[in-house]
Protein backbone atom coordinates (compact mmCIF):
# COMPACT_ATOMS: atom_id res chain seq x y z
CA UNK A 1 0.00 0.00 0.00
CA UNK A 2 1.42 3.35 -1.02
CA UNK A 3 1.03 6.43 1.14
CA UNK A 4 -2.33 8.10 0.59
CA UNK A 5 -2.30 11.34 -1.37
CA UNK A 6 -5.12 12.70 0.76
CA UNK A 7 -5.70 11.67 4.33
CA UNK A 8 -8.60 13.09 6.30
CA UNK A 9 -8.94 12.21 9.98
CA UNK A 10 -11.99 12.95 12.10
CA UNK A 11 -12.55 16.22 10.29
CA UNK A 12 -15.11 18.58 11.77
CA UNK A 13 -15.95 21.92 10.23
CA UNK A 14 -18.40 24.43 11.65
CA UNK A 15 -19.20 27.50 9.55
CA UNK A 16 -19.31 30.84 11.33
CA UNK A 17 -22.96 31.03 12.35
CA UNK A 18 -22.94 27.50 13.65
CA UNK A 19 -23.79 25.24 10.71
CA UNK A 20 -21.92 22.00 11.32
CA UNK A 21 -21.06 21.10 7.72
CA UNK A 22 -18.64 18.27 8.49
CA UNK A 23 -19.21 16.05 11.46
CA UNK A 24 -16.27 13.67 11.74
CA UNK A 25 -15.08 12.67 8.26
CA UNK A 26 -12.42 10.00 7.72
CA UNK A 27 -11.18 9.45 4.17
CA UNK A 28 -8.06 8.25 2.41
CA UNK A 29 -7.47 8.80 -1.28
CA UNK A 30 -4.68 6.80 -2.93
CA UNK A 31 -2.60 8.22 -5.78
CA UNK A 32 -4.24 7.56 -9.18
CA UNK A 33 -7.75 6.97 -7.82
CA UNK A 34 -10.88 8.13 -9.65
CA UNK A 35 -13.18 9.00 -6.80
CA UNK A 36 -16.67 10.48 -6.83
CA UNK A 37 -18.38 12.10 -3.85
CA UNK A 38 -22.18 12.07 -3.88
CA UNK A 39 -24.81 13.19 -1.38
CA UNK A 40 -27.77 15.49 -1.07
CA UNK A 41 -27.46 19.27 -1.35
CA UNK A 42 -25.84 20.63 1.78
CA UNK A 43 -24.39 17.27 2.87
CA UNK A 44 -20.86 18.73 3.02
CA UNK A 45 -19.31 17.63 -0.29
CA UNK A 46 -17.96 21.01 -1.37
CA UNK A 47 -16.96 21.87 2.19
CA UNK A 48 -14.90 18.67 2.40
CA UNK A 49 -12.92 19.22 -0.81
CA UNK A 50 -12.22 22.84 0.06
CA UNK A 51 -10.13 21.50 2.92
CA UNK A 52 -7.89 19.71 0.40
CA UNK A 53 -6.74 23.06 -1.00
CA UNK A 54 -6.54 24.90 2.28
CA UNK A 55 -9.49 27.17 1.42
CA UNK A 56 -11.09 26.16 4.69
CA UNK A 57 -9.28 25.30 7.90
CA UNK A 58 -10.56 22.41 9.99
CA UNK A 59 -12.46 23.25 13.17
CA UNK A 60 -10.96 20.02 14.50
CA UNK A 61 -9.37 16.92 13.05
CA UNK A 62 -6.69 16.82 10.39
CA UNK A 63 -6.26 16.93 6.62
CA UNK A 64 -2.98 15.81 5.04
CA UNK A 65 -2.16 16.15 1.38
CA UNK A 66 1.00 14.49 0.10
CA UNK A 67 1.79 13.39 3.64
CA UNK A 68 1.81 16.89 5.12
CA UNK A 69 -0.85 18.65 7.15
CA UNK A 70 -2.65 21.18 4.95
CA UNK A 71 -2.87 23.68 7.79
CA UNK A 72 0.88 24.13 7.85
CA UNK A 73 1.36 24.50 4.10
CA UNK A 74 1.26 27.68 2.05
CA UNK A 75 -1.69 27.99 -0.29
CA UNK A 76 0.80 28.80 -3.08
CA UNK A 77 2.69 25.61 -2.41
CA UNK A 78 -0.49 23.53 -2.12
CA UNK A 79 -1.51 24.85 -5.53
CA UNK A 80 1.30 22.76 -7.05
CA UNK A 81 -0.30 19.62 -5.64
CA UNK A 82 -4.03 20.25 -5.77
CA UNK A 83 -6.14 21.97 -8.42
CA UNK A 84 -9.80 22.70 -7.84
CA UNK A 85 -12.45 23.66 -10.39
CA UNK A 86 -15.31 25.34 -8.58
CA UNK A 87 -18.96 24.56 -8.99
CA UNK A 88 -19.56 28.16 -10.05
CA UNK A 89 -17.01 29.13 -12.75
CA UNK A 90 -17.66 32.83 -12.11
CA UNK A 91 -15.99 32.46 -8.71
CA UNK A 92 -12.87 31.43 -10.53
CA UNK A 93 -12.58 33.35 -13.80
CA UNK A 94 -11.01 36.80 -13.71
CA UNK A 95 -8.93 37.36 -16.87
CA UNK A 96 -10.08 39.39 -19.89
CA UNK A 97 -9.06 36.75 -22.43
CA UNK A 98 -9.54 32.98 -22.46
CA UNK A 99 -5.84 32.47 -23.20
CA UNK A 100 -4.73 34.61 -20.23
CA UNK A 101 -7.10 32.81 -17.91
CA UNK A 102 -5.57 29.44 -18.73
CA UNK A 103 -1.96 30.67 -18.75
CA UNK A 104 -2.28 32.39 -15.38
CA UNK A 105 -1.84 29.25 -13.27
CA UNK A 106 1.13 27.67 -15.03
CA UNK A 107 2.79 31.10 -15.33
CA UNK A 108 2.65 31.38 -11.57
CA UNK A 109 4.26 27.97 -11.36
CA UNK A 110 7.21 29.56 -13.19
CA UNK A 111 6.52 28.23 -16.69
CA UNK A 112 7.42 30.45 -19.64
CA UNK A 113 7.65 30.39 -23.44
CA UNK A 114 6.93 27.24 -25.39
CA UNK A 115 6.33 25.13 -22.29
CA UNK A 116 3.73 27.56 -20.97
CA UNK A 117 1.97 27.82 -24.31
CA UNK A 118 2.06 24.08 -24.85
CA UNK A 119 0.48 23.46 -21.47
CA UNK A 120 -2.25 26.05 -22.09
CA UNK A 121 -2.93 24.86 -25.64
CA UNK A 122 -3.32 21.24 -24.53
CA UNK A 123 -5.75 22.20 -21.76
CA UNK A 124 -7.78 24.43 -24.06
CA UNK A 125 -8.07 21.81 -26.74
CA UNK A 126 -9.10 19.18 -24.16
CA UNK A 127 -11.87 21.58 -23.16
CA UNK A 128 -12.79 22.28 -26.79
CA UNK A 129 -12.01 26.00 -26.49
CA UNK A 130 -9.11 26.24 -28.96
CA UNK A 131 -11.18 28.45 -31.28
CA UNK A 132 -11.97 30.96 -28.54
CA UNK A 133 -8.46 31.95 -27.40
CA UNK A 134 -8.99 35.69 -27.66
CA UNK A 135 -12.61 35.77 -26.51
CA UNK A 136 -13.54 37.50 -23.29
CA UNK A 137 -14.60 34.73 -20.89
CA UNK A 138 -17.78 36.64 -20.11
CA UNK A 139 -18.80 36.51 -23.77
CA UNK A 140 -18.88 32.73 -23.45
CA UNK A 141 -22.03 30.92 -22.35
CA UNK A 142 -22.21 29.37 -18.89
CA UNK A 143 -21.32 25.87 -20.10
CA UNK A 144 -18.23 27.14 -21.88
CA UNK A 145 -17.17 29.23 -18.89
CA UNK A 146 -17.46 26.04 -16.90
CA UNK A 147 -15.19 24.23 -19.38
CA UNK A 148 -12.78 27.19 -19.19
CA UNK A 149 -12.67 26.77 -15.42
CA UNK A 150 -11.76 23.12 -15.95
CA UNK A 151 -9.11 23.99 -18.56
CA UNK A 152 -7.43 26.47 -16.20
CA UNK A 153 -7.10 23.84 -13.53
CA UNK A 154 -6.00 21.22 -16.05
CA UNK A 155 -3.21 23.52 -17.21
CA UNK A 156 -1.75 23.46 -13.69
CA UNK A 157 -0.89 19.78 -14.17
CA UNK A 158 -1.34 19.05 -10.48
CA UNK A 159 -1.19 15.44 -9.24
CA UNK A 160 -4.62 15.89 -7.60
CA UNK A 161 -7.58 17.43 -9.40
CA UNK A 162 -10.83 18.24 -7.65
CA UNK A 163 -13.83 18.91 -9.91
CA UNK A 164 -16.93 20.24 -8.16
CA UNK A 165 -19.96 19.35 -10.29
CA UNK A 166 -18.15 19.54 -13.62
CA UNK A 167 -21.18 18.49 -15.70
CA UNK A 168 -23.81 20.98 -14.54
CA UNK A 169 -25.07 23.07 -17.43
CA UNK A 170 -23.37 20.80 -19.97
CA UNK A 171 -25.21 19.29 -22.91
CA UNK A 172 -24.71 15.68 -24.02
CA UNK A 173 -21.47 16.51 -25.85
CA UNK A 174 -20.20 18.61 -22.96
CA UNK A 175 -20.76 15.72 -20.53
CA UNK A 176 -18.87 13.36 -22.89
CA UNK A 177 -16.06 15.89 -23.10
CA UNK A 178 -15.80 16.03 -19.31
CA UNK A 179 -15.83 12.22 -19.17
CA UNK A 180 -13.05 12.10 -21.75
CA UNK A 181 -11.08 14.69 -19.85
CA UNK A 182 -11.26 12.69 -16.64
CA UNK A 183 -10.20 9.49 -18.42
CA UNK A 184 -7.25 11.34 -19.89
CA UNK A 185 -6.23 12.67 -16.48
CA UNK A 186 -6.51 9.22 -14.98
CA UNK A 187 -4.40 7.76 -17.81
CA UNK A 188 -1.70 10.29 -16.88
CA UNK A 189 -1.81 9.03 -13.30
CA UNK A 190 -3.58 12.11 -11.95
CA UNK A 191 -5.79 11.52 -8.95
CA UNK A 192 -9.29 12.80 -9.65
CA UNK A 193 -11.94 13.65 -7.06
CA UNK A 194 -15.25 14.63 -8.59
CA UNK A 195 -18.44 15.85 -6.92
CA UNK A 196 -21.65 15.20 -8.84
CA UNK A 197 -25.40 14.75 -8.61
CA UNK A 198 -25.49 13.00 -11.96
CA UNK A 199 -25.61 9.35 -10.95
CA UNK A 200 -25.19 8.05 -14.50
CA UNK A 201 -22.05 10.16 -14.90
CA UNK A 202 -20.74 8.97 -11.53
CA UNK A 203 -21.33 5.30 -12.36
CA UNK A 204 -19.65 5.71 -15.76
CA UNK A 205 -16.67 7.70 -14.54
CA UNK A 206 -15.68 6.79 -10.99
CA UNK A 207 -13.92 3.66 -9.79
CA UNK A 208 -14.86 4.47 -6.20
CA UNK A 209 -17.91 6.28 -4.85
CA UNK A 210 -18.14 7.95 -1.45
CA UNK A 211 -21.64 8.77 -0.15
CA UNK A 212 -22.11 11.68 2.26
CA UNK A 213 -25.04 12.46 4.51
CA UNK A 214 -25.28 15.32 6.98
CA UNK A 215 -21.53 15.89 7.17
CA UNK A 216 -20.48 12.25 7.42
CA UNK A 217 -19.42 9.49 5.06
CA UNK A 218 -22.05 6.75 5.12
CA UNK A 219 -20.92 4.50 2.26
CA UNK A 220 -17.73 3.95 0.29
CA UNK A 221 -17.06 1.45 -2.49
CA UNK A 222 -17.04 0.77 -6.23
CA UNK A 223 -20.21 1.74 -8.18
CA UNK A 224 -21.23 -1.95 -8.35
CA UNK A 225 -21.47 -1.96 -4.57
CA UNK A 226 -22.74 1.55 -3.78
CA UNK A 227 -25.51 1.31 -6.41
CA UNK A 228 -26.39 -2.35 -5.63
CA UNK A 229 -29.97 -2.98 -4.53
CA UNK A 230 -28.99 -3.72 -0.93
CA UNK A 231 -27.57 -0.20 -0.65
CA UNK A 232 -30.63 1.62 -2.01
CA UNK A 233 -32.15 2.35 1.41
CA UNK A 234 -28.87 4.01 2.38
CA UNK A 235 -28.91 6.07 -0.84
CA UNK A 236 -32.53 7.01 -0.23
CA UNK A 237 -31.62 8.20 3.26
CA UNK A 238 -29.48 10.88 1.63
CA UNK A 239 -32.13 11.50 -1.05
CA UNK A 240 -30.25 9.87 -3.90
CA UNK A 241 -31.42 7.24 -6.27
CA UNK A 242 -29.29 4.83 -8.32
CA UNK A 243 -28.91 5.32 -12.08
CA UNK A 244 -31.72 3.91 -14.23
CA UNK A 245 -29.41 1.11 -15.47
CA UNK A 246 -28.96 -0.11 -11.87
CA UNK A 247 -32.71 -0.01 -11.23
CA UNK A 248 -33.46 -1.85 -14.46
CA UNK A 249 -30.83 -4.51 -13.70
CA UNK A 250 -32.20 -5.16 -10.22
CA UNK A 251 -35.80 -5.23 -11.41
CA UNK A 252 -34.98 -7.83 -14.05
CA UNK A 253 -32.80 -9.94 -11.74
CA UNK A 254 -29.63 -9.17 -13.70
CA UNK A 255 -27.56 -8.24 -10.64
CA UNK A 256 -25.79 -4.95 -9.96
CA UNK A 257 -25.50 -3.05 -13.25
CA UNK A 258 -24.65 0.58 -12.49
CA UNK A 259 -23.81 1.48 -16.11
CA UNK A 260 -25.71 1.10 -19.39
CA UNK A 261 -22.85 -1.04 -20.69
CA UNK A 262 -23.00 -3.41 -17.69
CA UNK A 263 -26.78 -3.69 -18.01
CA UNK A 264 -26.65 -4.46 -21.72
CA UNK A 265 -23.86 -7.02 -21.24
CA UNK A 266 -25.84 -8.87 -18.53
CA UNK A 267 -28.99 -8.73 -20.64
CA UNK A 268 -27.13 -10.31 -23.54
CA UNK A 269 -25.77 -13.06 -21.29
CA UNK A 270 -29.23 -13.74 -19.91
CA UNK A 271 -30.70 -14.08 -23.40
CA UNK A 272 -34.05 -12.81 -24.69
CA UNK A 273 -36.12 -14.81 -22.19
CA UNK A 274 -33.78 -14.36 -19.26
CA UNK A 275 -36.13 -11.99 -17.51
CA UNK A 276 -36.34 -13.57 -14.08
CA UNK A 277 -38.34 -10.75 -12.51
CA UNK A 278 -40.32 -9.27 -15.36
CA UNK A 279 -41.44 -5.76 -14.54
CA UNK B 1 -53.99 35.44 -23.32
CA UNK B 2 -50.52 34.01 -23.50
CA UNK B 3 -46.85 34.91 -23.82
CA UNK B 4 -46.12 35.01 -27.53
CA UNK B 5 -42.93 35.37 -29.56
CA UNK B 6 -43.59 36.16 -33.23
CA UNK B 7 -40.76 35.85 -35.77
CA UNK B 8 -38.39 37.09 -33.13
CA UNK B 9 -34.80 37.65 -34.22
CA UNK B 10 -32.48 39.02 -31.57
CA UNK B 11 -28.89 40.14 -31.61
CA UNK B 12 -26.83 41.20 -28.60
CA UNK B 13 -25.44 44.73 -28.64
CA UNK B 14 -22.16 44.87 -30.54
CA UNK B 15 -22.49 41.38 -32.02
CA UNK B 16 -22.88 40.97 -35.78
CA UNK B 17 -24.84 37.73 -36.01
CA UNK B 18 -28.15 37.12 -34.29
CA UNK B 19 -28.25 34.84 -31.24
CA UNK B 20 -31.83 33.83 -32.14
CA UNK B 21 -33.46 33.79 -35.56
CA UNK B 22 -37.15 33.69 -36.47
CA UNK B 23 -38.42 32.29 -33.20
CA UNK B 24 -42.17 31.87 -32.94
CA UNK B 25 -43.63 30.18 -29.91
CA UNK B 26 -46.37 30.51 -27.36
CA UNK B 27 -46.31 29.95 -23.62
CA UNK B 28 -49.88 29.06 -22.68
CA UNK B 29 -51.24 29.57 -19.15
CA UNK B 30 -51.53 26.28 -17.27
CA UNK B 31 -48.91 24.46 -19.34
CA UNK B 32 -45.21 23.65 -19.36
CA UNK B 33 -43.16 24.25 -22.51
CA UNK B 34 -39.75 22.56 -22.54
CA UNK B 35 -36.75 23.93 -24.41
CA UNK B 36 -33.77 21.69 -25.15
CA UNK B 37 -30.65 22.18 -27.22
CA UNK B 38 -26.87 21.99 -27.23
CA UNK B 39 -24.66 24.42 -25.35
CA UNK B 40 -24.65 27.81 -27.09
CA UNK B 41 -27.83 27.01 -29.03
CA UNK B 42 -29.48 30.17 -27.67
CA UNK B 43 -31.52 28.73 -24.78
CA UNK B 44 -30.51 31.31 -22.16
CA UNK B 45 -30.97 34.11 -24.68
CA UNK B 46 -34.47 32.80 -25.35
CA UNK B 47 -35.19 33.06 -21.61
CA UNK B 48 -34.01 36.68 -21.51
CA UNK B 49 -36.08 37.49 -24.57
CA UNK B 50 -39.27 35.79 -23.37
CA UNK B 51 -39.11 37.51 -19.98
CA UNK B 52 -38.54 40.87 -21.70
CA UNK B 53 -35.10 41.51 -20.18
CA UNK B 54 -33.75 41.46 -23.73
CA UNK B 55 -33.72 44.01 -25.21
CA UNK B 56 -35.47 46.27 -22.64
CA UNK B 57 -32.89 45.90 -19.87
CA UNK B 58 -29.78 44.45 -21.49
CA UNK B 59 -29.96 46.21 -24.87
CA UNK B 60 -29.43 44.62 -28.25
CA UNK B 61 -31.82 44.58 -31.17
CA UNK B 62 -35.10 42.71 -31.55
CA UNK B 63 -36.94 42.22 -34.83
CA UNK B 64 -40.37 40.65 -34.57
CA UNK B 65 -42.40 40.90 -31.38
CA UNK B 66 -42.61 39.51 -27.89
CA UNK B 67 -45.91 40.07 -26.09
CA UNK B 68 -46.95 39.12 -22.59
CA UNK B 69 -50.76 39.04 -22.44
CA UNK B 70 -50.86 41.66 -25.15
CA UNK B 71 -48.15 43.89 -23.63
CA UNK B 72 -45.20 44.31 -26.03
CA UNK B 73 -41.97 43.85 -24.06
CA UNK B 74 -40.26 46.59 -26.07
CA UNK B 75 -41.09 49.86 -24.42
CA UNK B 76 -42.58 48.23 -21.32
CA UNK B 77 -41.21 49.33 -17.97
CA UNK B 78 -39.22 46.70 -16.03
CA UNK B 79 -41.71 46.55 -13.09
CA UNK B 80 -44.60 45.93 -15.52
CA UNK B 81 -42.67 43.03 -16.99
CA UNK B 82 -41.52 41.67 -13.64
CA UNK B 83 -45.08 41.40 -12.36
CA UNK B 84 -46.17 39.42 -15.40
CA UNK B 85 -43.21 37.18 -16.07
CA UNK B 86 -40.65 35.88 -13.58
CA UNK B 87 -37.26 34.56 -14.58
CA UNK B 88 -34.88 32.19 -12.83
CA UNK B 89 -31.31 32.61 -14.01
CA UNK B 90 -29.00 29.74 -14.69
CA UNK B 91 -26.58 30.88 -12.03
CA UNK B 92 -28.59 31.15 -8.79
CA UNK B 93 -25.94 33.20 -7.08
CA UNK B 94 -26.37 36.03 -9.57
CA UNK B 95 -30.07 35.99 -8.76
CA UNK B 96 -29.88 36.40 -5.00
CA UNK B 97 -30.11 40.05 -4.04
CA UNK B 98 -27.07 40.13 -1.76
CA UNK B 99 -28.95 42.58 0.43
CA UNK B 100 -30.93 40.19 2.63
CA UNK B 101 -29.52 38.94 5.92
CA UNK B 102 -31.64 35.79 5.94
CA UNK B 103 -33.20 33.46 3.41
CA UNK B 104 -36.63 34.47 4.71
CA UNK B 105 -35.98 38.13 3.89
CA UNK B 106 -34.53 37.19 0.51
CA UNK B 107 -37.73 35.41 -0.46
CA UNK B 108 -39.91 38.18 1.03
CA UNK B 109 -38.00 40.84 -0.93
CA UNK B 110 -40.09 40.49 -4.10
CA UNK B 111 -43.57 40.45 -2.52
CA UNK B 112 -42.55 43.39 -0.31
CA UNK B 113 -41.71 45.39 -3.39
CA UNK B 114 -45.18 44.71 -4.73
CA UNK B 115 -46.45 46.76 -1.77
CA UNK B 116 -48.57 43.86 -0.53
CA UNK B 117 -50.01 43.86 2.99
CA UNK B 118 -47.64 42.29 5.50
CA UNK B 119 -49.75 39.20 6.17
CA UNK B 120 -49.76 38.41 2.48
CA UNK B 121 -45.98 38.89 2.27
CA UNK B 122 -45.62 36.40 5.12
CA UNK B 123 -48.07 33.94 3.58
CA UNK B 124 -46.39 34.04 0.16
CA UNK B 125 -42.90 33.73 1.61
CA UNK B 126 -43.79 30.73 3.72
CA UNK B 127 -45.76 29.06 0.94
CA UNK B 128 -42.84 29.44 -1.49
CA UNK B 129 -40.30 28.06 1.00
CA UNK B 130 -42.48 25.09 1.84
CA UNK B 131 -43.34 24.33 -1.82
CA UNK B 132 -39.63 23.63 -2.29
CA UNK B 133 -39.07 21.96 1.06
CA UNK B 134 -36.59 24.57 2.30
CA UNK B 135 -38.45 26.02 5.31
CA UNK B 136 -35.54 25.09 7.54
CA UNK B 137 -33.22 27.39 5.56
CA UNK B 138 -35.32 30.45 6.51
CA UNK B 139 -32.96 31.82 9.18
CA UNK B 140 -29.77 31.10 7.19
CA UNK B 141 -27.49 33.65 5.53
CA UNK B 142 -28.19 33.49 1.75
CA UNK B 143 -24.47 34.00 1.09
CA UNK B 144 -23.58 30.80 2.91
CA UNK B 145 -25.75 28.27 1.15
CA UNK B 146 -24.55 25.31 -0.88
CA UNK B 147 -24.98 25.60 -4.65
CA UNK B 148 -28.17 23.54 -4.65
CA UNK B 149 -29.66 25.31 -1.65
CA UNK B 150 -28.99 28.67 -3.32
CA UNK B 151 -30.82 27.45 -6.41
CA UNK B 152 -33.88 26.41 -4.39
CA UNK B 153 -33.93 29.72 -2.52
CA UNK B 154 -33.64 31.71 -5.76
CA UNK B 155 -36.56 29.73 -7.17
CA UNK B 156 -38.60 30.26 -4.00
CA UNK B 157 -38.01 34.01 -4.35
CA UNK B 158 -39.39 33.90 -7.89
CA UNK B 159 -42.38 31.75 -6.88
CA UNK B 160 -43.26 34.22 -4.12
CA UNK B 161 -43.85 36.86 -6.82
CA UNK B 162 -46.61 34.61 -8.22
CA UNK B 163 -46.06 35.72 -11.80
CA UNK B 164 -48.51 34.64 -14.52
CA UNK B 165 -45.58 33.37 -16.56
CA UNK B 166 -42.30 31.93 -15.45
CA UNK B 167 -39.14 31.36 -17.45
CA UNK B 168 -36.65 28.97 -15.86
CA UNK B 169 -33.09 28.52 -17.11
CA UNK B 170 -31.93 25.10 -15.91
CA UNK B 171 -33.76 25.28 -12.58
CA UNK B 172 -32.38 21.95 -11.34
CA UNK B 173 -28.78 22.09 -12.60
CA UNK B 174 -27.26 22.08 -9.11
CA UNK B 175 -29.85 19.91 -7.42
CA UNK B 176 -29.66 16.39 -6.07
CA UNK B 177 -32.19 13.90 -7.44
CA UNK B 178 -34.68 14.60 -4.68
CA UNK B 179 -34.40 18.35 -5.14
CA UNK B 180 -34.89 17.83 -8.86
CA UNK B 181 -38.10 15.86 -8.29
CA UNK B 182 -39.33 18.40 -5.77
CA UNK B 183 -38.81 21.26 -8.23
CA UNK B 184 -40.42 19.20 -10.98
CA UNK B 185 -43.57 18.62 -8.99
CA UNK B 186 -43.64 22.23 -7.73
CA UNK B 187 -43.50 23.45 -11.34
CA UNK B 188 -46.20 21.02 -12.39
CA UNK B 189 -48.45 22.21 -9.55
CA UNK B 190 -47.76 25.81 -10.48
CA UNK B 191 -49.01 25.18 -14.01
CA UNK B 192 -51.90 22.86 -13.17
CA UNK B 193 -53.22 24.42 -9.98
CA UNK B 194 -52.22 28.07 -10.25
CA UNK B 195 -52.58 28.24 -14.03
CA UNK B 196 -49.11 29.72 -14.64
CA UNK B 197 -47.49 29.41 -18.07
CA UNK B 198 -43.97 27.97 -17.82
CA UNK B 199 -40.99 27.82 -20.13
CA UNK B 200 -38.35 25.44 -18.80
CA UNK B 201 -34.85 25.08 -20.24
CA UNK B 202 -33.24 21.85 -19.07
CA UNK B 203 -30.64 19.27 -20.02
CA UNK B 204 -32.38 16.72 -17.78
CA UNK B 205 -34.70 15.17 -20.34
CA UNK B 206 -35.93 12.59 -17.81
CA UNK B 207 -37.43 15.47 -15.84
CA UNK B 208 -38.88 17.18 -18.92
CA UNK B 209 -40.48 13.95 -20.10
CA UNK B 210 -42.44 13.86 -16.86
CA UNK B 211 -43.53 17.52 -16.57
CA UNK B 212 -43.76 19.13 -20.04
CA UNK B 213 -46.60 19.03 -22.54
CA UNK B 214 -44.78 20.61 -25.45
CA UNK B 215 -41.10 20.72 -26.36
CA UNK B 216 -39.01 22.75 -28.79
CA UNK B 217 -35.44 22.01 -29.84
CA UNK B 218 -33.05 24.90 -30.47
CA UNK B 219 -29.94 24.59 -32.62
CA UNK B 220 -27.78 27.54 -33.67
CA UNK B 221 -30.43 30.01 -32.57
CA UNK B 222 -33.26 28.45 -34.56
CA UNK B 223 -36.11 26.12 -33.69
CA UNK B 224 -35.34 22.84 -35.47
CA UNK B 225 -38.11 20.69 -34.00
CA UNK B 226 -41.27 21.13 -31.99
CA UNK B 227 -44.19 19.03 -30.90
CA UNK B 228 -45.50 17.10 -27.93
CA UNK B 229 -42.77 16.43 -25.35
CA UNK B 230 -43.28 12.68 -25.80
CA UNK B 231 -42.64 12.82 -29.55
CA UNK B 232 -39.78 15.31 -29.53
CA UNK B 233 -37.90 13.55 -26.72
CA UNK B 234 -38.15 10.26 -28.63
CA UNK B 235 -36.77 11.82 -31.83
CA UNK B 236 -33.71 9.87 -33.06
CA UNK B 237 -32.10 13.17 -34.10
CA UNK B 238 -31.63 14.29 -30.46
CA UNK B 239 -27.98 13.15 -30.56
CA UNK B 240 -27.37 15.24 -33.65
CA UNK B 241 -28.80 18.24 -31.84
CA UNK B 242 -26.55 17.64 -28.85
CA UNK B 243 -29.41 16.61 -26.55
CA UNK B 244 -29.17 13.64 -24.21
CA UNK B 245 -32.24 11.41 -24.75
CA UNK B 246 -34.23 10.30 -21.68
CA UNK B 247 -32.58 7.36 -19.86
CA UNK B 248 -35.08 4.78 -21.09
CA UNK B 249 -34.52 5.74 -24.72
CA UNK B 250 -30.74 5.75 -24.22
CA UNK B 251 -30.73 2.29 -22.66
CA UNK B 252 -33.07 0.89 -25.29
CA UNK B 253 -30.84 2.17 -28.05
CA UNK B 254 -27.68 0.73 -26.47
CA UNK B 255 -29.40 -2.63 -25.95
CA UNK B 256 -30.80 -2.73 -29.47
CA UNK B 257 -27.47 -1.97 -31.09
CA UNK B 258 -25.79 -4.64 -28.91
CA UNK B 259 -28.30 -7.17 -30.26
CA UNK B 260 -30.53 -7.66 -27.20
CA UNK B 261 -33.78 -9.33 -28.35
CA UNK B 262 -37.42 -9.11 -27.27
CA UNK B 263 -38.92 -9.48 -24.72
CA UNK B 264 -35.75 -8.51 -22.84
CA UNK B 265 -35.40 -5.40 -24.97
CA UNK B 266 -38.77 -3.96 -23.95
CA UNK B 267 -38.23 -5.00 -20.35
CA UNK B 268 -35.00 -2.98 -20.25
CA UNK B 269 -36.64 0.10 -21.68
CA UNK B 270 -39.57 0.13 -19.24
CA UNK B 271 -39.31 2.76 -16.52
CA UNK B 272 -39.18 1.12 -13.11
Amino acid sequence: MTDPLVEVRDLVFVYPGGVRALDGVDLQVQPGEKLAIIGQNGSGKSTLVRHFVGLLRATSGEVRVGGQPVGRRHVAELARTVGIAFQNPDRQIFAARVRDEVEFGPRNLGLRGAELQGRAAAALSAAGLEQRLDANPYDLGYSQRKLLGLASVLAMGTPLMVLDEPTTGQDARGVKRVEGLIDELAARGTTVVVISHDMRFVAETAARVVVMRAGRIVDDGPPESVFAEAHWPLLASTYLEPPLAARAGARLGLGSTPTDAALVARALEAGPRGVSRPG
Amino acid sequence: MSLILRDATYRYAGVGHPALTDISLEIVPGSVLAVVGANEAGKSTLCLLAAGLAPTTIGGELRGTVEIDGLATIGARPPELAQRCGILFQNAETQLSGTAATVWEEVAFGPRNLSLPLDEVVERTEAALSALGVEELAPRDPGRLSGGQAQLVALAAVLAMRPAYLVLDEPTSQLDPQGTQLVGSALQRLAQESGAGLLVVEHKTDLLASIAEECVVLADGKIVARGSAGDVLADPRLDEWGVEPPSTARIERAARSAGVQEPMLSALATRP
